[in-house]
């Protein structure tokens, strides 16, 4: 097997978080030579389908510590809030900076780039372009890349397992999916930008490609994942496929409706109506729709989000692609009518456990992004975070794997019998998937997992349902080892591709369930019908989630507090 | 119960085997051909191989050749098609497997647009936004739409007969960046893509204008740009004339 090195930084994931990361890496020295590894073209990233905006404390009057309260109010208090005012500190800088780097943000007409309300902010304080943000963001990262002598691309390379001598991660496993081409990869950092595991989800906003691959990667090579039973889930997605509707659509003033045709989110966030957080949000939809308040359709029951009020210039102007999303995949034209829409998952809150620094609990491994959990989102992320969370702690990975390259006294190489022993073990594990000969097809499992996290850890939990829903994962994860893989080649094998997701998958949705289970309240995203209050007391505390030669270890880590203690969470 | 007929075209790598292989689809009055082609592959065990990601026309992965015509799969709809539907790899691409091509070289091209602006390589950390009105903004809209998807490159028959030619969405790319209030390398990417390959070999066929999804019109942007061009080039050849007499005194 071929062995690259030579790289002192290797990031795994190719969106805003590593694209970011690689930048920052980059420019922090010259000499440092860093490659980017994607199980797909960067621009294929998940970042790419984000809609409505990055949040950032851009005006006067605005400030960190305002953005900083209303995140940790969101999260539910379970953000460590050290975290959460670094972030807000650092987010303007990374707008700027984009701006410098030519992203077209929307604009003011004095050429000031503009702001948007969004759930749970405060004052308006997203920035945007137009309704593309994450495109727009992810392309002018993409295209700034390609400015860095330093930096190297490995397009559609798929990560299989991360080495680690016993002191630290030192490289990893990877296909070349167009040649077939297998090589252990030894470098000095890793740093995990794969995204979230929504596809662990029926019904959910999240392209094909987030899987959680990044997230058991980590876990499996040692590093902890925290606050996994976080999921979120936004509350507006087209009624028939998932696809995102943005919640700038109710940030510009979109109203949610039920068949009664009232604004029926009165009677749950009266003073924040459609600008309410989105655990919340989601959760009234759902109450709606089981008090028989939801319009019944061929497929689902949903609620209706209006926008014509707003008038075509608008939303053309401000929402261009939700129009066109709209009247292509549900052919409904928002100027006419309303849209259908239900909650659908979204995003994991959880993930690499790290610290502001990006450092996960494993020496050499760094994390950022959607992947990673610092943990500024808690118990439920507000809107436009994320992409701000991606710019600021890629940014701040890339920076500091930079200084631990360049740093580090002494950095540990493998031993050849180590190399050896891992090639072995990787060519093995595959080797072993394509000769199974059982007769469960990955579609079948993939489903019944997806179908099983909808209904057991979803919007509405309980202890009975996360039982069964545990108990039914692990029964998938058994029929997982006799799935057949027809095609035998390394060739774009996309059977074996998916069933390494389906893996990645499978234990996430084990960890996810632990984790939910272990968590006797409400906070946040997580909400149990038999312990429907928040409990500080016994749950002011992260899950961290480890693997031990016991298996799967959930362990506790206290909440960070610095300014804000947890208050009733009222809007 | 109607089906829809889809017809696709395979191919293996290690055969080098391309046939024909033909499958029906229950009829669906919203089906598109990526969610017929998903249901193929389920149904048969998950051989077909093709590339697909965010299913809402965003992420430019799953372009292909449908019924003869450069598309995104997650964007046609099968009621909008003849029958048998056919599904082929995207032209002008070496073939890697089934519906996907090796567009590596292609993604390559936009480095030669230099899509970038401020020149330095060293972060400054600049603390002020620019100014940048709507109307500044609403110039480079058109072109900034551009996801990378490579059906231009699939419809330009110019591409097909020169690898080397930069190409439409790179030109588009070039301009985009061309007509940013912020940008200041615009000589140097001049330079870059009115070089050998560049934009010149552009016949203005406009195929690629009418394949693009994202209505980009990369075939205006290199007209455009080539008129451009002219200026640039006769700019500099005027300014090397004026200063050869300093150089021989």
């Amino acid at each position: 097997m071929e062995i690259i090195t030579g790289y002192d930084i290797l990031i795994i994931g190719g969106g805003a978080a590593g694209l970011r990361a690689a930048i920052a890496a980059a420019e922090t020295d010259p000499r440092l030579k860093i490659g980017i590894i994607s199980k797909v073209y960067p621009t294929r990233s998940h970042t790419v389908s984000a809609e409505g905006g990055v949040a950032a404390a851009m005006r006067e009057y605005d400030s960190p510590a305002n953005h900083a309260y209303d995140t940790i109010k969101g999260s539910d208090f379970l953000a460590d809030q050290d975290a959460v005012e670094y972030f807000t500190e650092n987010a303007k800088k990374q707008i700027i900076t984009l701006e410098h780097w030519g992203c077209p943000w929307s604009r003011q007409k004095d050429g000031q780039v503009a702001v948007r309300a969004f759930g749970g902010m405060n004052v308006k304080r997203t920035v945007y372009a137009a309704d593309k943000t994450g495109f727009y963001i992810l392309h002018s990262l993409f295209e700034r890349s390609l400015l860095y002598e330093n930096i190297s691309r490995f397009d559609e390379w798929y990560v299989t397992d991360l080495f680690t001598d016993n002191e630290r991660a030192t490289g990893f496993h990877a296909i070349h999916q167009k040649n077939g081409q297998q090589a252990i990869f030894l470098t000095k950092t890793i740093i995990m930008a794969t995204g979230g595991a929504g596809r662990a989800y029926k019904f959910t906003t999240n392209s094909a490609l987030n899987t959680g691959d990044g997230l058991i990667l980590a876990y499996e090579a040692g590093a902890a994942l925290k606050d996994m039973e976080f999921v979120q889930f936004h509350p507006t997605a087209l009624a028939k496929t998932g696809i995102l509707i943005t919640e700038a659509a109710r940030g510009e003033g979109g109203h949610l409706l039920n068949k009664k045709g009232e604004r029926f989110l009165k009677n749950y966030l009266p003073e924040k109506m459609e600008l309410g957080p989105r655990d919340i949000i989601s959760r009234a939809i759902i109450q709606e729709i089981i008090s028989g308040n939801g319009f019944e359709g061929p497929n689902c029951a949903y609620v209706h989000l209006d926008l014509r009020h707003l008038g075509k210039k608008t939303i053309n102007e401000k929402l261009p692609l939700i129009r066109e999303i709209s009247i292509h995949f549900a052919a409904t034209d928002p100027v006419l009518e309303p849209i259908a829409v239900r909650p659908a998952q979204h995003y994991t809150m959880g993930g690499i456990s790290t610290g502001s620094d990006g450092a996960s609990t494993l020496p050499g491994l760094f994390a950022a992004g959607e992947a990673a959990c610092v943990s500024i989102h808690g118990a439920n992320r507000l809107g436009s975070n994320s992409l701000a969370e991606c710019l600021v702690f890629g940014a701040s990975a890339g920076k500091n794997a930079a200084n631990y390259c360049l740093s580090a006294k002494k950095i540990t190489i493998p031993s050849n019998k180590q190399i050896n022993l891992f090639s072995k073990s990787c060519n093995n594990k595959i080797k072993l998937l394509l000769s199974n000969d059982g007769h469960e097809s990955i579609a079948s499992i993939r489903s019944a997992m997806q179908e099983n996290m909808d209904q057991y850890a979803g919007i509405i939990r309980d202890r009975e349902g996360l039982k069964k829903g545990l108990h039914a994962i692990k029964d998938l994860q058994e029929r997982s080892k006799r799935v057949t893989i027809k095609d035998k080649s390394l060739i774009f094998n996309t059977g074996l591709i998916e069933l390494l997701e389906l893996k990645a998958m499978l234990k996430t949705c084990e960890i996810i369930l632990k984790c939910a289970l272990l968590r006797e309240e409400s906070r946040g995203a997580h909400y149990r019908t038999d312990f429907p209050n928040r409990n500080d007391q016994k749950f002011l505390k992260h899950h961290l989630a480890h693997k031990t030669s016991a298996g799967l270890t959930i362990t506790s880590q206290k909440v960070n507090i610095t300014k804000w203690s947890p208050e009733a969470r009222t809007y | 119960m109607r089906n829809f007929i889809i017809k696709i075209q395979r191919y293996n790598p290690e055969t080098e085997k391309i046939y024909f292989e033909e499958h029906t689809v229950p009829y669906t009055k919203d089906l598109t051909v990526l969610d017929a082609l998903n249901f193929i592959k389920e149904k048969t065990g998950g051989e077909i191989a093709y590339r697909w990601a965010c299913r809402m026309g965003i992420c430019g992965s799953c372009g292909a050749i449908i019924n003869g015509k450069p598309a995104l799969m997650c964007s046609t709809f099968c009621v909008q098609l003849k029958q048998p539907i056919t599904l082929q790899p995207l032209a002008n691409f070496k073939v890697i497997k089934d519906l996907i091509v090796d567009t590596d070289d292609a993604m390559n091209k936009f480095r030669a647009a230099m899509p970038y602006t401020e020149f330095q390589k060293k972060h400054l950390e600049p603390q002020h936004e620019t100014l940048q009105t709507p109307a500044q903004l609403n110039r480079l809209k058109q072109t900034s739409q551009c996801i990378k998807c490579m059906l231009c490159y699939a419809a330009c028959p110019v591409y097909g007969l020169k690898q080397e030619f930069i190409g439409p969405a790179a030109g588009a790319l070039a301009q985009r960046y061309n007509l940013d209030t912020r940008d200041n390398i615009k000589n140097q990417r001049m330079d870059s893509i009115t070089a050998e390959n560049g934009i010149y070999n552009c016949s203005f066929i406009g195929e690629c204008s009418r394949v693009c999804p994202k209505n980009v019109d990369p075939a205006a942007a290199l007209q455009k740009l080539k008129v451009a061009g002219i200026i640039h080039t006769a700019k500099k050849t005027a300014k090397s004339i004026l200063k050869t007499p300093k150089k021989s005194s």
